[in-house]
């Protein structure tokens, strides 16, 4: 036992999971060992424009990630975020096509999407219903003022200044400003939830929230928080998305939900809490895109990927039951 | 009828990767026998009674029933022959009523396309009443623990069988309640049932048991008739040594406990308890005893601002302290840790190191709102060491403890904050042997450093072997305190259901230090 005590003492070392780092681990060999194939499947595989594009395709949806990770890891889900996502466009671009410069918009668009994040943290934290249900009917409402501020069509932005759409369209010394902003995004919450006390709380809450009721932690207050926190990173998706489109359509975002909950689940995130990191689910994030751009380069239909990435999903939960049980 | 053992277990092993849960072990009941199996947690007893209701399957070794040996593949193919196992974990479908789960067995073997309520109640009915009189068409949800498991057991009792286990049955059950179930047992056997009986309690064991087999570390120790031998001598052949002493020093009786730590004057809640006045000193350890429900952890938790007050009072160490949440109570030196370890003691997939901070991350702040890893790792393993947990390291999920090594680092979690005083809410509960008594001992310890110690016990020995003080709650009231030299069970027991003990009442007499 004391040689226990000194092993402990020599690490000195608190790590959250290491069955967490097991799975990113794991997550890291499939993906290249598919890269791997893919490069000797299709020349087009392994290019710079082919990585680019993959990255640009999941980089902003990474960011809606990185809130629904943490929303996870409180035990909570938001189903509204692909709503919340388009609603931010659609009011910044409404703002800004009634006369508001676009930086002022944006910021009002984010706020509005964090507004929308506390009245389900309202609901979910002092009325008492549950995330699901709770962002289940935000998602409907949400969709429905996007229509109604739009009258159900897209806003053309294409007068967006040329310094706000570089956001989405520019890049720096080669790389895309929207690559730099996801992983400085992603960075900065990997760290803060491995490493923040705040974050901490939230770990606390998500794996027992009696118990965190029971060492003082106002479970209440960190759920509301996690809420509006996903809300916002969602918003800020939204205008991100905005200047790399130059338009706002009032349908955008739709079945986004579904994607980004995978990829946290594949990642490691469990719908009961207690357990997540923000790298796992852009690894799973990533998984699903290096898919998506496999099927695309084999010159396989479109319509087989819904269903091939469902089968990865039940796979990665899976496999991850498997082992699981497998410990216990 | 034959004259083979009802159950015979031969030469079993069972291995979960690499850990040897069991090895070789043999057992025998006998028809109409009631057979106690001790053992730590961790002996085994759980794996074994688990393959004998086909749960798990063994890796080698035989199980004969009537002397024909059977391979048991399932909880189902466990009951057709006759088997009935009651965990010690409740397992009932929390928002179905009392009836429907005692009577889930009947209902999932009906051909009849609806259900029939009234078929239904009246079984439940007739196999609940003699037990207890709880209400069939409860929701479970809405009935104490004590209540569950009596519903728990009514609902093994429905099925037509010849072997009953209960695991730890009177865990969470009242005296009067396992008084009724030990009367229930007493008939089963007459009508030829067997059970095997597991517990930890030595007075149950000893007034209720023919025969005791004891394991230790997944192997087969003895098997004696309940005659043949005593509580000392079970309780030794479990822990493979001898322990001398099961209750560390009381205080002298001539030395005073120092200044009032906390007084708690007039509290009430409103709705379970009323006018509470409780005093604990420096230097004891402050019982609080009762029957389950009388609202001694209501009293604790409002105590601990974990519940809110009508009316009433605390003073902390001398001053008066205004406790509107728990994170109050904790800033002024109060703790209190749940009885309920897995729901709100600890949290089962976090690190035993992050247990440990939970209470006060802001001391582990550093810079930047960020958590010094360093200090926490200092905090967690010097607190482990103190209190002797058995782990492969602070990183470890709290999950892969044993009981007793979870308990410890939920009270790790309490000590974290050098607390004035702590409550301790049965913090024995589920314990093994040797876990319990190094506890008992570092109660001791503690208030003997000045830390007040309330602890909340349902266990009479326990309340008699360690505290110098207990107040009785009955009812919501404190109904009297006794010193030292006036604990005894009857007493005690008296207090707690406020008439005098039944004369046929005999099980807890006997003490096991």
């Amino acid at each position: 036992m004391l040689a226990e005590i000194k092993a402990a003492d020599a690490s000195r070392r608190v790590s959250f999971a290491r069955l967490a780092s097991m799975r990113e681990a794991g997550l890291i060999a499939i993906i290249l060992a598919l890269c791997i194939a893919m490069s000797f499947a299709s020349p087009h595989f392994l290019t710079w424009g082919n990585f680019r594009a993959m990255l640009m395709s999941f980089s902003i949806e990474g960011i809606v990630v990185v809130g629904m990770t943490i929303l996870l890891i409180v035990g909570g889900i938001d189903l509204s975020v692909g709503s919340v996502v388009c609603f931010s466009m659609v009011v910044s671009g409404a703002l800004f096509l009634a006369g508001l410069d676009p930086w002022t918009a944006s910021l009002i668009g984010i706020a509005v999407s964090a507004l929308i994040g506390a009245v389900m943290g309202f609901f979910v934290t002092v009325v008492g219903l549950n995330h699901f249900i709770t962002s289940l009917a935000a998602m409907v409402i949400v969709r429905g003022l996007c229509l109604v501020i739009t009258k159900g069509t897209p806003l053309s932005l294409f007068t967006l200044p040329p310094e706000f759409k570089a956001i989405g369209q520019g890049n720096f010394q080669g790389v895309p400003y929207v690559i730099i902003i996801f992983v400085v995004v992603v960075a900065i919450f990997d760290f803060l939830l491995r490493r923040a006390t705040a974050f901490r709380k939230v770990f606390y809450t998500g794996s027992n929230e009696k118990a965190a009721q029971f060492s003082g932690i106002k479970t209440n207050q960190v759920k509301f928080w996690v809420t509006v926190l996903c809300a916002t990173l969602s918003g800020f998706a939204g205008v991100i998305y905005m200047a790399r489109f130059g338009a706002a359509t009032p349908t955008f975002g739709a079945g986004m939900e579904l994607n980004v909950i995978a990829a946290a689940v594949i990642g490691g995130a469990s719908l009961k809490g207690g357990s997540g990191t923000i790298f796992g689910a852009i690894l799973g994030m990533a998984l699903l895109s290096v898919v998506t751009s496999s099927l695309i380069l084999l010159d396989i239909s479109v319509y087989w990927q819904d269903m091939i990435k469902g089968c990865i999903l039940l796979a990665a939960v899976s496999a991850d039951h498997f082992l699981h049980r497998k410990k216990s | 009828m034959s004259d083979a053992p009802v159950l015979q277990i031969r030469n079993l092993s069972k291995a979960f990767g690499s850990v040897q849960a069991l090895s070789g072990v043999q057992f025998e009941l006998r028809r109409g026998e009631v057979h106690a199996l001790c053992g730590e947690n961790g002996a085994g007893k759980s794996t074994l009674m688990n393959m004998i209701g086909g749960i798990l399957q063994p890796d080698e070794g035989d199980i004969l029933i009537d002397g024909k040996p059977v391979t048991i593949a399932s909880p189902a193919a466990a009951q057709k022959m006759g088997i009935a196992l009651v965990h010690q974990e409740i397992a009932l479908c929390q928002d179905a009523t009392v009836a429907e789960n005692i009577c889930m067995a009947a209902i999932n073997a009906r051909r009849a396309p609806l259900m029939n309520f009234q078929q239904v109640h009246a079984d439940a009915e007739k196999a609940m009443n003699r037990l207890a009189p709880i209400a069939v068409r409860t929701k479970v949800a809405d009935l104490s623990i004590s209540s569950q498991q009596l519903v728990e057991i009514a609902k093994a009792l429905t099925l037509d069988c010849k072997v009953l286990i209960l695991d730890e049955p009177t865990a969470a059950l009242t005296e009067t309640e396992a008084q009724r179930l030990f009367a229930i047992v007493r008939g089963l056997k007459q009508r030829g049932i067997s059970v095997i009986y597991i517990s930890h309690r030595m007075a149950e064991i000893f007034s209720l048991c023919d025969r005791v087999t004891v394991f230790r570390d997944g192997r087969y120790v003895a098997t004696e008739a309940i005659e043949a031998t005593s509580p000392n001598d079970v309780v030794r052949k479990m822990v493979g040594r001898e322990i001398t002493q099961l209750y560390p020093d009381k205080l002298p009786a001539n030395a005073r406990p120092g200044r009032a730590l906390l007084s708690v004057r007039g509290l009430s809640d409103g709705t379970r308890f009323a006018n509470v006045d409780l005093e604990l000193r420096a230097g004891e350890i402050l019982g609080i005893g009762g029957l389950i429900g009388a609202g001694r952890s209501e009293i604790a938790q409002t105590i601990c601002g974990l519940r809110p007050a009508t009316a009433g009072n605390v003073v902390l160490d001398g001053k008066d302290v205004a406790i509107r949440s728990y994170a109050d109570a904790v800033r002024a030196g109060l703790v209190y840790l749940s009885e309920d370890r897995k729901g709100s003691g600890v949290f089962l997939d976090l690190s035993i190191a992050a247990n440990v901070s939970a209470l006060d991350l802001g001391k582990l702040t550093g810079r930047f709102g960020l958590l010094d890893r360093h200090a926490e790792a200092d905090q967690a393993t010097s607190l482990a060491k103190q209190l002797g947990v058995r782990m492969a390291g602070i990183d470890a999920a709290v999950s892969t403890l044993s009981g007793g090594n979870q308990q410890k680092v939920a009270i790790a979690k309490q000590l974290s904050v050098a607390p004035k005083v702590i409550i301790m809410d049965e913090p024995t509960r589920g314990i093994d042997v040797g876990a319990k008594v190094e506890i008992h001992r570092l109660l001791r310890e503690l208030a003997n450093q000045g830390v007040g110690i309330i602890m909340i016990s349902s266990e009479l020995p326990e309340l008699i072997g360690l505290c110098d003080r207990v107040a009785v709650v009955r009812e919501g009231r404190i109904a009297g305190e006794l010193e030292t030299g006036q604990l005894d069970e009857e007493t005690i027991i008296m207090l707690a259901s406020g008439v005098q003990p039944n004369a046929a009442y005999e099980g807890q007499a006997q003490n096991v230090a």
